[in-house]
């Protein structure tokens, strides 16, 4: 996985709450069975006609925000499916990072797993930066993750919190299938006793 | 400290393979569900990576998303990614050699069906699965959640998952339903009550006299959409429904084991002292019928309201209510049960267990489906739809005009050919009426069974009470 360590540059605004996973990546591309490629198709309903046409009035089909590596979007972004064809669509895309006020919860774990950092913050600083988005190209944020900072283009800095364990495996871009797996005797250990106490498990 | 624990507290507690000071668990799985959609990449990274199933006996495939319910479906999937994707899982399973409900198995179904139908889901187990309504199985007393596809990929490898513990909260629905109201109208209500990201952080314990009142198959809809309210789980603490639905289940413990898991079984509770993080109670009595009016599952209503004034909300959802109205075709103050449909659809995880299709069936009886409506109904599991049949079910959907089709996910997710057209509005059993769900455009009003079947009769959404 790729590492995320800073991030600057523009940031979409889509101020609609509860976004969902259908919205992000309809199911008619969830046919596939490769993690690539999804980008294109991300927000794909709200991109395109039905002939494939862009909708000329769709936030990522505005110029200023063809190259957007920040989303900053209304609540509860992310829920319904589990489908990680969601942070797929994004991170192919080129965003990197997601702002809102909240997330739904396996959309956001689906997040770290893919180098894409969701950040969290109260009502009134996701509306500076909802503000500083919608002023297009020359509004440039950036994001800290190693010391958890996000800062308008005005130079506002706000904090956000972020799991140790998750920014860890973010900063350094680890798998965390290989972290596990040097926990194998612990497993193990786990098997023997559980078939002791719950046999028919 | 009080050393009082809340169900999930126990079974939390009973899975620790692993704890980091910072909070950070290594949770051992006791179940994997798997299905076509959301799996194919993560046995691509085992096999990329040369590793194995670690538990393949603890490991279920069952394809549900893509199949079509056709009486043809067995000469093959004429769309080729949904063909590609289901032969990428009957290859998948066979290579990794876990348990496997084929196409043509006539214990193939949706997988949340298939689990507790075969006695996989059994109560205080860890079940997972790519799939957000995995929250179903909560009904057990099993701590079931949602994964993505990568954490599938950590689960084959590993059998565990990197996970930190949530909140508890408890929601209460106290008293009895009155008529016509069901397990569908509770977990609707509760999502009303507390909006799709009310439940964010928390896992839920549903409890309270209607809860107990409910059968199995009306806890299992009522925890399937606890997702919906935002939550990580639903659970409710098993009793004797609990027990007698898993006794003799092909795959549930028999004889010592048997009583040996029985009495495991009758320590998981909530003990009285435990603390919540948070309460909510809803008078069981005070709950209606229920309709979603918008593009949200926290958009319900009593069937007896109608359509809100989206300058009645605040904030962001205002934008929210005018966008879902202007593509849901309502205007603010229309009556609900003055909303003309063209298609009912029966089935999903949610509402597609045989209690689902009795209740349904009941209101059908000697009726007809209105002219010109399309009204389908999709069996969760063709074990389902065989006990159905068995029962005379089959026939009286047949005789109202409702197409009988074999089972699998369906026009809940329209990944086969059962869509909604651009427009068309459907009374549904599913659980989710976002955009483009059930077919581009198409619109979908959520419902019971039970409502289901009155606006079949009708060709509107109706109050099921005023059936005779
Ligand atoms: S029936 Fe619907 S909600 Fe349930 S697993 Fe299938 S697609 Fe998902």
């Amino acid at each position: 996985m790729e590492k995320f360590k800073k991030l600057a540059g523009v940031a979409a605004p889509m101020p609609l709450v509860n976004i969902d996973t259908d919205m992000i990546i309809p199911k008619v591309f969830l046919k596939t069975i490769k993690r690539s490629g999804l980008g294109v198709n991300l927000f794909d309903e709200m991109r395109y006609d039905r002939e494939g046409n862009e909708k000329p009035d769709f936030v990522l089909n505005k110029t200023q925000y063809r190259e957007a590596k920040i989303l900053v979007a209304g609540d509860n972004f992310g829920c319904g499916s589990s489908r990680e064809h969601a942070p797929w669509a994004i991170a192919d895309f080129g965003i990197k990072c997601v702002v809102s006020t909240s997330f739904a919860d396996i959309f956001y774990n689906n997040c770290f797993k893919n180098g894409i950092l969701p950040v969290v913050l109260p009502q009134d600083q996701a509306d500076i930066l909802m503000k500083d988005a919608e002023k297009g190209a020359n509004s440039i944020i950036e994001v800290d993750l190693e010391n958890q900072t996000i800062a308008s283009s005005d130079g506002e800095v706000f904090g956000f919190e972020v799991d140790p364990f998750k920014k860890h495996c973010l900063l350094n871009g680890l798998d965390d299938i290989g972290l596990t797996m040097e926990k194998e005797d612990q497993i193990t250990a786990y098997e023997s006793k559980a078939a002791q106490m719950f046999p028919w498990a | 400290m009080s050393t009082a624990k809340t169900l999930y507290d126990k079974i939390w507690d009973a899975h620790i393979v692993h704890d980091d000071p910072d909070g950070t668990c290594l949770l051992y799985i006791d179940r994997h569900l798997v299905h076509e959609v959301t799996s194919p990449q993560a046995f691509e990274g085992l096999r990329m990576s040369g590793r194995k199933v670690r538990a393949p006996e603890k490991t279920i495939a069952v394809p549900d998303h893509n199949v079509p319910t056709t009486s043809n479906r067995n000469d093959g999937i004429d769309n080729e990614e949904s063909r590609i994707q289901v032969e990428a899982l009957d290859k998948n399973a066979k290579d990794f050699g876990v348990h496997y409900y084929p196409v043509s198995d006539i214990r193939q179904g949706i997988v949340h069906i298939v689990g507790p139908e075969q006695g996989w889901t059994l109560p205080g187990m860890t079940v997972v699965c790519g799939d957000s309504h995995t929250a179903t199985h909560g009904a057990f007393g099993a701590l079931a959640h949602g994964i993505g596809t990568s954490e599938v990929e950590h689960v084959l490898a590993t059998q565990t998952l990197i996970q930190k513990k949530s909140k508890n909260m408890k929601v209460e629905i106290t008293g009895s339903l009155r008529p016509g109201v069901t397990a569908k109208d509770i977990t609707m209500a509760v999502i009303g009550e507390t909006g799709t990201a009310g439940g964010t952080g928390y896992v839920i314990e549903y409890c309270g006299q209607a809860i107990r009142e409910l059968s199995m198959e009306g806890r299992m809809t009522v925890c399937n959409m606890a997702i919906e309210g935002g939550a990580r789980a639903g659970l409710i603490a098993p009793d004797e429904k609990t027990f007698e639905y898993c006794r003799g289940r092909p795959h549930s413990p028999k004889g010592a084991s048997w009583e040996m898991a029985l009495a495991y079984w009758k320590t998981l509770f909530s003990d009285e002292e435990a603390k919540f993080d948070k309460v909510v109670t809803i008078k069981g009595e005070d709950i209606a019928p229920l309709v979603t009016w918008g593009t949200s599952p926290e958009d319900v209503l009593p069937i007896t309201g109608a359509v809100p004034d989206p300058e009645s909300f605040s904030g962001g959802k205002i934008e929210a209510v005018k966008r879902s109205l202007e593509y849901m075709g309502l205007e603010a103050g229309q009556k609900l049960s003055e909303i003309e449909i063209d298609t009912v659809f029966i089935g999903s995880c949610t509402n597609g267990r045989i209690e689902d299709l009795r209740a349904a069936s009941e209101i059908l009886k000697g009726k007809k489906v209105k002219d010109g409506m399309r009204a389908m109904v999709v069996p969760g599991s063709g074990l389902v739809r065989m006990q159905a049949e068995e029962e005379g079910i089959a026939e009286i959907f047949r005789e109202a005009g409702f197409e009988w089709r074999l089972a699998g996910c369906s026009m809940c997710l329209a990944m086969n050919p059962d869509q909604l057209a651009e427009g068309e509005r459907c009374a549904s059993t599913s659980n989710r009426n976002f955009e483009g769900r059930q077919g581009y455009r198409g619109r979908t009003h959520l419902v019971s069974p039970a409502m289901a079947a009155a606006a079949a009769i009708t060709g509107k959404l109706t109050d099921v009470r005023e059936i005779q």
